[in-house]
């Protein structure tokens, strides 16, 4: 499984390099992808890819599929009815849709950060070492080393480091978003998406959030949807702008921003609408 | 413009004036009924309390409460061991696994039919399908009684504290690649569990005091019976109809009734006051 992984990583930098100049492997492609929330369409023939290692951020106005598209990458959306979707994603070039994918594997390896802070109702600690639990058997010794690093990682250890034993329910907003990220981080995934992570958050915890981004990107491919234009402007190499279920234009963040190709994000990142 | 001066504003102020008042005389009232309850009780029940009360078994004339207070003891835990268990599992599928489907529906529905339930029809069903066959009353089949009635009251709590629980942490549970059930067992119960205790304490304070039910079923005894739940189990909701009633002649019984409604009255005080302190703990 890991030769294979290790193998296909190798392979898509090779094909990237011949196709293009920049020499940054694809961690997600998606072929062609729709999805129907019963009759309702909210995606619509969505192609991109998702470099690796890089930040790719989704703008676009509220409805537009943006929160909804990054749901299909951890296919989180499967724990509902009713949703349906056709085309692919492809994860290291395996389609994560394809029969008999095992999800909880596929969502150990695409963590997942949401809007509102989520700490479950148990200690700082545990929250943390709650997906470490559920694949790796690791000493107390292994599992506490293992807890700190990912606490540090989302530069939150040194406020609780004398709390671990509290809740993580009173913590405050800011810190419970970073806990999420480190519990996050502390399974080891490829992919961290992020759906509006600072959009319940105050700007000084904001600013601790993006510098964090900053950090991650060096081990992590991260895909971020964001209401706040200036905050893709300010950490994304990527950004895609969607609109009613559409991807309008999908470019570098500085090419997005100065000189789009498409009117209708012009007209978005200007403020005409939105 | 002084906002105190509009009429509209007036008018409002004296209907919350109003209508507070009303709600203070509910309050009222309903204290003045508990207080006289408890008042009877201690001024009656008091002085056939004594040491001996708790550890003497009932007799044709005095003696004590302790196999009644056993009996009960026994047959409530054991009912509500039993309906915890099947209560719980069968909350934990209404609430996480049984979608909007037909079969949901109407397990709700026949649930909220038991909750309502006269505990006599409970009592007269079981006495039907078990003691008529078995034929004798038992302990068993008074457990199987009070079972019946912990039971919704038991699911109704569970699936009502794990609907509490926002779907953002099951969500969350499930990024980091948790099984379903491990998401409801971790995170789920550990949201829900001051929720759910307070439930079955609620349940376990209802149905010790529940007398129609054992009337049928685990009837009543004056001898000490520990743990042979085949034959008949004394209990205390049955040894105070009895002593009030057919036994009314004899002072000794009738005062012995006062002394063992106060224990139970005392003992769903504290399970209730219990229940509050769990309750309070979620938040």
């Amino acid at each position: 499984m890991t030769a294979d992984i290790h193998l296909d990583q190798k392979r898509n930098a090779g094909a990237a390099e011949a196709a293009a100049a920049p020499q940054i492997a694809t961690k997600l492609r998606v072929n062609d992808l729709n999805l129907f929330y019963g009759k309702f369409q909210a995606i619509k023939n969505v192609t991109m890819e998702i470099p690796e290692r890089q930040v790719t951020a989704f703008i676009g106005p509220s409805g537009c599929g943006k929160s909804t598209l990054i749901r299909c990458f951890n296919r989180i959306h499967d724990l509902y009815e009713g949703i349906r979707t056709e085309g692919q994603i492809l994860l290291d070039e395996h389609d994560i849709y394809e029969a008999g994918v095992d999800l909880n594997l596929l969502r150990s390896r695409v963590g997942m950060v949401f809007q509102k802070p989520t700490p479950f109702p148990m200690s700082v600690f545990d929250n943390v070492a709650f997906g470490i639990r559920l694949y790796e058997k690791l000493s107390a010794r292994d599992l506490e080393e293992r807890v700190e690093w990912a606490l540090r990682k989302a530069a939150l250890w040194n406020e609780v480091k004398d709390k671990l034993k509290q809740s993580g329910q009173a913590l405050s907003g800011g810190q419970q978003q970073r806990l999420c990220i480190a519990r996050t981080i502390a399974v080891k995934p490829e992919v961290i998406l992020l759906d509006e992570p600072t959009s319940a958050l105050d700007p000084i915890s904001t600013g601790y959030i993006e510098d964090l981004i900053n950090e991650l990107k060096k081990d992590y491919t991260i895909v971020i949807v964001t209401h706040n234009m200036q905050q893709a402007a300010r950490i994304s190499d990527i950004t895609a702008f969607m609109y009613l279920g559409s991807l309008i234009e999908c470019d570098d963040t500085t090419k997005i921003f100065t000189q789009p190709r498409e009117s209708q994000t012009e007209d978005y990142i200007t403020g005409r609408y939105g | 413009m002084d906002i105190n001066q509009t009429p509209l504003y007036r008018r409002r102020k004296r209907l919350n004036q109003l209508v507070m008042v009303l709600c203070q005389l509910a309050t009222v009232i309903g204290f003045i009924f508990l207080f006289a309850i408890l008042f009877t009780l201690v001024t009656k029940g008091i002085g056939a309390i004594s040491p001996s009360t708790f550890v003497e078994r009932t007799r044709m004339n005095g003696g004590g409460l302790g196999n009644a207070i056993w009996g009960t003891f026994l047959m409530t835990c054991a009912a509500t061991v039993i309906g915890t268990v099947i209560g719980v599992a069968a909350g934990t599928w209404l609430a996480e696994y049984s979608g909007k489907g037909l079969m949901a529906k109407v397990i709700r529905f026949i649930n909220d039919i038991l909750l309502s339930a006269p505990s006599i029809i409970i009592g007269l069903f079981i006495y039907a399908v078990v003691v008529v066959p078995m034929g004798n009353f038992s302990g068993w089949a008074g457990v199987l009684a009070l079972t019946v009635i912990i039971v919704p009251v038991v699911i109704r709590s569970t699936e009502d504290m794990l609907r509490l629980i926002p779907n953002s942490l099951r969500e969350a549970a499930a990024a980091l690649g948790a099984h379903r059930w491990w998401i409801i067992v971790r995170v789920c119960y550990s949201g829900a569990r001051a929720g759910i205790m307070t439930g079955i304490l609620l349940g376990f304070a209802r149905i010790s005091g529940e007398t129609a039910p054992l009337l049928f079923t685990s009837l009543n005894s004056n001898q000490w019976n520990f743990f042979d739940l085949g034959s008949e189990m004394a209990n205390l909701p049955m040894t105070i109809y009895q002593n009030m009633t057919i036994n009314a002649f004899i002072p000794d019984l009738v005062a012995l009734a006062w002394g063992g409604a106060l224990i139970l009255t005392a003992a769903i005080l504290i399970l209730n006051i219990a229940a509050r302190y769990f309750s309070r703990q979620r938040s």
